[in-house]
């Protein structure tokens, strides 16, 4: 039973990162359709600039976690008025490929400004744990999980409560008649990117003390962020993050409970669960079945 | 003082296909202009080219200022409500998240004198958009474009797929919001009797060019408007 609430509590903090992640994966695609594969590196460079701020990694400083929160989402805005806007007309499929020249120059960018080797980042959070009732709660866990959820919430209040959130769900669903209500789209789309990357920046700097930090840090994860976004269907932000807490436990439940299942094969198994769902329910968990007219 | 909208020589095209050939029409300040016309005649490309959403060359002048290459944004901002063909509607948002949109630009909006003119649609704020009849969705399309406090009022085919009796009614509350609140409108229709009996004035397209203009009267018992309008 201990080891159950341990592997649970672990479950849910990977499944933060991957959730977070995966919400910012859906956060691009409802306003635009494109898939950005350059959300994990994204994620990994703003780290580095983390990493920087904080002398090298030498002590976590909370104002630097701030600040770079602040960088990555004006770096993610200037990246969609400068790089995805000029693209708008052409075909969702440029924008993607433009996504993955930006993965490419951003993970070379990083390894050449920083170099390939690993580098230690600090953790907010004290290495021991709580012991309640004879289970040990990794203070980490906890704190991992409390700030992606934190940032979560932030953002839903947000997209909830006030005008401009609401002007960018309308926005994503029907552009030409936002612009009718003099909604500056292009704009909206610069914050959502924006939103986007600062929400990356959060599970980069929240994984980068427990998988040190590399240029291809985010590579895997980003990969489990886009299983977890296609689970919850893509479009439903509450599917991303259900999905990546899910995977996220259903991974450590695996590696503990299941023997065969070691750290090679986490991957394999999370894409072939994927695969299952998929061909069960092909438009995920939350999504809706689009019904084109041919 | 110049009129509130006035186009010269506005022409637009949809790759090879010209839509329009050289339009020129007026609305005044405080006036209801109806535009008629078959199916394919520009009526809609005439809206969309006063509102930014087709490209044109030549001139739209908006109480004086010229739109020039404006952004259908930048036209919403100056006055301009434009309920596209279709509405619009957010069929997703619920009825008052649609009406908060409208009043996207607005620093005090006024729901108040909203729900005067449109009481019904309290009861129905929490109400997904889209589960609207389509009388209601019109109703709504007009309430939200009203809450955008706008100078000119740009209605495509607003009878569209709605009864007679529920036709009669989406005129009715735009001759209220005319008159009592003075925006002034310009509205596409194929349905010619209704149109008219709203309107102080007129004009027919027919491929993409002004064949006839006049006052509602005027046009009213024109022959050919009779026949191919109104049927009688
Ligand atoms: N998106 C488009 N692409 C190509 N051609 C178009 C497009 N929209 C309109 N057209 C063409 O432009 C011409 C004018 O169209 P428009 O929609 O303005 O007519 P309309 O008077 O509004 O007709 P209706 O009463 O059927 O709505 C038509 O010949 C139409 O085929
Ligand atoms: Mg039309």
């Amino acid at each position: 039973m201990q080891t159950f609430f341990q592997t649970l509590t672990t479950g849910l903090s990977d499944g933060a990162i991957f959730g977070s992640l995966a919400l910012a994966l859906v956060l691009i695609y409802k306003a635009t359709e494109v898939i950005n594969f350059a959300q994990g590196e994204m994620a990994m460079f703003t780290t580095y600039i983390a990493w920087a701020l904080m002398g090298h990694g030498s002590t976590f400083h909370w104002w630097a976690f701030f600040a770079t929160l602040g960088i990555a989402f004006g770096g993610g805005a200037l990246l969609q008025q400068t790089v995805i806007r000029p693209l708008e007309r052409a075909s969702v499929l440029t924008a993607v490929m433009a996504t993955i020249a930006l993965l490419v120059i951003l993970n070379g960018l990083a390894a050449w400004i920083w170099s390939p080797q690993l580098q230690f980042f600090p953790s907010p959070f004290p290495t021991s744990s709580w012991v309640v009732g004879g289970v040990h709660i990794s203070k980490q866990d906890v704190g991992t999980f409390g700030v992606v959820m934190a940032c979560v919430l932030v953002l839903w209040l947000f997209f909830r409560f006030t005008k401009l959130g609401l002007a960018m769900r309308a926005g994503a669903l029907n552009p030409d008649a936002a612009r009718l209500m003099g909604v500056r789209t292009s704009w909206l789309l610069a914050l959502g990117w924006g939103f986007a990357a600062a929400l990356g920046a959060v599970s980069g700097m929240m994984v980068a003390p427990t998988v040190f930090l590399t240029p291809n840090m985010m590579q895997a994860i980003l990969i489990y962020a886009f299983a977890a976004a296609v689970l919850g269907g893509l479009e439903s932000p509450v599917g991303a993050v259900v999905g990546g807490l899910g995977l996220g436990v259903l991974l450590n439940m695996l590696g503990q409970y299941v023997h065969p299942v070691t750290s090679e094969l986490r991957l394999p198994v999370a894409l072939g669960l994927l695969l299952v769902v998929l061909l069960i329910r092909p438009a995920g968990l939350f999504g809706r079945v689009v019904v084109r007219r041919v | 003082m110049g009129a509130l909208l006035e186009l010269s020589d506005v022409r637009a095209r949809y790759g090879q296909v010209a839509a329009l050939h050289g339009v020129s029409l007026t609305v005044e300040e405080g006036e209801v202009v109806s535009l008629l016309g078959a199916n394919g005649a520009g009526k809609t490309t005439t809206l969309r080219s006063v509102s930014g959403t087709v490209r044109r060359t030549g001139d739209v002048v908006l109480a004086g200022k010229r739109l020039g290459r404006a952004s259908p944004e930048a036209v919403a901002r100056a006055g301009v409500a434009h309920v596209p063909e279709g509405r619009g509607i957010f069929a997703e948002l619920t009825v008052w998240e649609n009406l908060r949109m409208g009043a996207y630009t607005v620093r005090r909006p006024d729901f108040a004198s909203v729900q005067s003119y449109f009481p019904w649609l309290q009861d129905r704020r929490n109400q997904q958009a889209g589960t609207l009849s389509g009388g209601e969705q019109q109703m709504l399309a007009l309430a939200r474009a009203f809450l955008s406090r706008p100078r000119l009022l740009m209605l495509d085919e607003p009878s569209l797929g709605l009864a007679p009796l529920v036709t009669r009614e989406v005129f009715r509350v735009v001759s209220e919001l005319n008159q009592k609140e003075g925006v002034a409108v310009l509205v596409v229709e194929q349905n010619a009797a209704v149109a008219l009996a709203a309107a102080q004035r007129g004009y027919v397209l027919e491929t993409g060019e002004i064949v006839l203009s006049g006052t509602a009267d005027e046009l009213k018992s024109n022959d050919a408007v009779r026949s191919a309008y109104l049927g009688y």
